[in-house]
């Protein structure tokens, strides 16, 4: 498959705006602007069939759609670019190779949506890709991609950086507009969803770097072309971030659908040699881990759920044997306790108690009626917490349990490593 | 001095608030500016925001002390944060944490006695492919290991 989300990215200056044009950028904007309706626009993104990289998979077109039938104005467009999910390092390449891929994306969409204000929330943690956007903003209106009057079509849309300051939580698209609005990143209750009532009570869209990256190629093939890449499901291409026990890690843009065994096997050159598999984290530390049995399931929001897991932001993460899993979910919760942003008492204190006896656990100290209540506090969480942190904190905590019981048991009876 | 600093943030408050339909946006982006006139979020920060923004000094400190990474005490001239996170803790970065404490007694949350550097262990950084991983003030640094790890702290006196 030719690379869509990573093109040029060998080529060093692949960030500028020159080199961006000199392969096609910018090319599919003017046509958006010039040959379609906000309407066409909108419509197109359905028949695609595009889902939310983010995490949610939520269908990008109906998003739209709900935001463009809100009557209230100004609307806001944000982009979430706060790639905080631990193993996930799939924005990032956007972000500093291609940023004018990502602007490209947005100033599609916020001609579709009628916005004239959009945001890049950017991670604490990527000092260099602010650098890098707010260059490339820079030239953007420079040459009248963004702007007052953009392409002369009397369409205005000002876009700037907003840079986070290290809070997992503000990824979750009601505590980044909090975050933006100045203040602590805790989550909104929902309805009334960003949609309708966003940033300043106004319709605000809330998406994906990756998901962005992928409307200019849209509007380039058409939305049938686009909806055949893949899994028709979930079509199109997407990047896998893969980390941990393989020869080649790194960042790969395949079609939507790729089976683990292929990711792992033929694209990372599996694992180091004499080592065999343990376990496989799909979507970042917040999905459920896989045993090695799941091998052959295809990378997408249809089947990784059927297989138990979720793609979530498709940060695969490789474990071998001769990994811990118990510390890996020792410090897993150590993660989701640091991150909770207290708002709610379960996953506030139930984050705590859990990282707690995964710690007993490790370290030799637990009996068995520990785990038992490790699985008690876990199903006392799930369901019961204000956003899907908590509850994603006590699923992979539950999987992890059903799944490594044995190796569980084995540190518990031993009090060592297997 | 003092009123430089103070200049300063209140000219970035002026500046930013165009952007954003509140000016209590703009406590987020002081308090990254302030931290880097004050070289930390100081009591004189928080109070200059609080008098360019209008927002109470109760809400300001409340925000900097949610967000990891303000700097909320006085730190050394350079500031390391090491990943601990899970793909960075299997491809060890625990080892690195024990030799930074062995060569330079610096523990998370810690500075060395010269002042030449503080500690902070981090969640995630994005840098799992390469890890384990390391900003050290705004560079990243991966792929390390017990070795190169000292030969890139050289570089900062
Ligand atoms: C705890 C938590 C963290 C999240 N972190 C991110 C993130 O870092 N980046 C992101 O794009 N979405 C993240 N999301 C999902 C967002 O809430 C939202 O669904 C997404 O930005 C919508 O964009 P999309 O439809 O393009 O995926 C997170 C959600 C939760 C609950
Ligand atoms: S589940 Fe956790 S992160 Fe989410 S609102 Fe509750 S305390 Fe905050």
């Amino acid at each position: 498959m030719k690379k869509v989300l990573l093109k040029n990215i060998e080529n060093p200056d692949s960030a500028l705006l020159t080199e961006y044009m000199r392969v096609g950028g910018y090319k599919n904007l003017k046509s958006a602007v010039k040959e379609m309706t906000p309407r066409d626009i909108i419509d197109d993104v359905k028949e695609s069939g595009l889902r939310g990289r983010g995490g949610a998979g939520f269908p990008t077109g109906m998003k739209w759609q709900f935001a463009s039938m809100d009557p209230k104005f100004p609307k806001y467009l944000v982009c979430n670019a706060d790639e905080g999910e631990p193993g996930t390092f799939k924005d990032r390449p956007i972000l500093e190779k291609n940023p004018h891929l990502l602007i490209e994306g947005m100033v599609i969409a916020a001609y579709a949506l009628q916005c004239s204000r959009g945001y890049i929330y950017l991670r604490g943690e990527y000092p260099q890709a602010k650098v890098i956007l707010e260059s490339a903003i820079d030239e953007a209106y420079k040459k009248g991609f963004l702007g007052d009057d953009i392409l002369k079509r009397h369409f205005k849309f000002n876009l700037s950086v907003y840079q986070g300051a290290g809070a997992y939580i503000c990824g979750e698209e009601t505590a980044l507009i909090e975050s933006l609005e100045g203040r602590r990143g805790q989550p909104r209750i929902k309805p009334p969803f960003p949609v309708n009532a966003g940033l300043w009570g106004r319709p605000t869209i809330v998406n994906n770097v990756e998901t962005f990256a992928n409307i200019p190629l849209i509007i380039e093939i058409g939305p049938k072309s686009y909806a055949a890449i893949g899994n028709t499901a979930c079509p199109g291409p997407k990047l896998f971030s893969v980390s941990g026990c393989v020869k080649r890690p790194g960042v790969y843009e395949l079609p939507m659908g790729t089976t683990l065994k292929e990711i792992v096997y033929e694209h990372c050159g599996g694992l180091v040699d004499g080592r065999t598999l343990k376990g496989i984290i799909p979507g970042g530390l917040s999905t459920p881990i896989l045993t090695p049995d799941k091998i052959d399931c295809a990378m997408d929001f249809v089947n990784l759920p059927k297989a138990g897991s979720q793609l979530g932001s498709g940060a695969v993460m490789v474990f071998d044997d001769s990994v811990c899993l118990v510390k890996v979910y020792e410090r897993a919760m150590k993660f989701f306790e640091h991150e909770s942003c207290g708002k709610c008492t379960p996953c506030r204190e139930g984050t705590g108690w859990m990282r707690n006896i995964l710690g007993r656990i490790e370290c030799g100290r637990a009996t068995a009626e520990d785990v038992d209540t490790l699985i008690d506090v876990a199903n006392n969480i799930s369901g019961a917490t204000f956003c899907p942190l908590g509850d994603g904190a006590a699923g992979v905590v539950l999987a992890f349990v059903n799944n490594y019981r044995d190796e569980i048991d084995y540190h518990i009876k031993y009090k060592k490593c297997c | 001095m003092e009123n430089n600093n103070v200049k300063t943030i209140r000219d970035f408050i002026e500046r930013e608030k165009k952007s954003y339909a509140s000016i209590e946006s703009t406590v987020i982006p002081a308090l990254h500016e302030a931290e880097g006139v004050y070289g930390w979020i100081s009591p004189e920060a928080i109070e200059d925001i609080s008098n360019y923004t209008g927002v109470s000094k109760a809400k300001i400190k409340g925000t900097a002390t949610f967000y990891a990474m303000y700097k909320n005490k006085p730190m050394g001239r350079h500031l390391i944060q090491l990943c601990t996170n899970v793909v960075c803790m299997v491809m060890g970065s625990e080892s690195l944490l024990s030799l930074l404490n062995e060569r330079y007694e610096l523990e998370p949350g810690g500075m060395t006695s010269d002042g030449r550097f503080s500690l902070v262990i981090m969640e995630c950084i994005g840098a799992c492919g390469t890890a384990p991983a390391m900003l050290v003030d705004a560079d990243y640094y991966d792929n390390l290991n017990e070795k190169n790890i000292f030969e890139i702290l050289d570089k900062y006196q």
